[in-house]
């Protein structure tokens, strides 16, 4: 059951990402994109992260995808014509040399550790007695409190920096 | 239950379908949302681990992805408006002011 699930979200997130670069008209891009938010807000469920899934669909699918469309109908832009791929043989298998590099290090330097490491207390069961929302939020406000604190003087220069850059120069 | 292997593959997926968006596209807002999606795929691979760990901290981390998520969308889009009311496009190759 749970497989079930899990692939139809993956599935899902996955096309939709796809379909988001593939498309030419910046609006259906937009849309794919919302599609993969949803998915992916149900992977998190299936995580037990319910708070996660739902604050992700408010402020991605709710508050930044409202900002995309937005100023992509404030913009009236025409659909792009994509340019036809092109791959040269030694810039790829350099690539994938070299990524193959990092998934081996990655694999050897923190599997071990992921697999045989300390674990932390919350697990599932715990979770469900103590609440996925209340644990995270005494987190938050108990170890994370100045990290917190600091993430509202990044939203505060974003908003004044938006202000600014948007503002038509009154000249 | 599914294993940790799985969400890993997922969100190395969409996070190279991000860079591939990223890197073909030539529309600034289409390559904005593949960075969305970047970002994305690291959150999954954080609450992954914070399952599979048995620790919160992950998913308290997600909150500071997000935060700084939503300032870098309300920058980025007032960049591509100031863009488009200066130079009347929106694709990166016709931006090209630095090149004198």
């Amino acid at each position: 059951m749970e497989w079930v699930l899990f692939l139809t979200f993956a599935l899902l997130a996955g096309a939709a990402a796809v379909a988001m670069v593939l498309q030419r008209n910046p609006v259906y891009s937009a849309l794919c994109l919302i599609i993969t938010f949803f998915a992916q807000a149900g992977l998190y469920i299936l995580l037990h992260a319910q708070l996660i899934a739902f604050v992700h669909i408010i402020v991605y699918a709710g508050a930044i995808m409202v900002l995309f469309l937005f100023v992509i109908m404030l913009l009236d832009l025409r659909p792009e014509e994509l340019p036809p791929m092109q791959f040269r043989r030694a810039p790829v298998l350099l690539g994938l040399v070299l990524a193959g590099a990092l998934l081996a290090e990655l694999a050897l330097g923190i599997g071990p550790r992921i697999i045989l490491g300390p674990r932390g207390p919350h697990d599932v069961e715990t979770l469900r007695i103590l609440g996925n929302t209340q644990e995270v939020g005494r987190i938050l406000f108990r170890e994370y409190l100045i990290p917190f604190e600091l993430t509202s003087v990044i939203l505060l220069s974003a908003m004044v920096g938006a202000l600014v850059l948007a503002k038509r120069r009154s000249e | 239950m599914v294993p940790l292997w799985a969400y890993l593959l997922l969100s190395g997926f969409l996070f190279i379908v991000g860079v591939v968006g990223v890197a073909t596209r030539r529309n600034a807002l289409i390559i904005f949302m593949a960075i969305e999606l970047m970002l994305n795929a690291v959150n999954l691979t954080f609450v992954a681990f914070s399952r599979f760990l048995h620790s919160l901290d992950g998913q308290v981390f997600v909150f500071f992805v997000m935060t700084v998520a939503a300032a870098e969308v309300a920058v980025g889009l007032a960049i591509i408006i100031a863009l488009f009311r200066n130079a009347e496009t929106v694709y990166v190759d016709e931006i090209h002011l630095l090149k004198g």
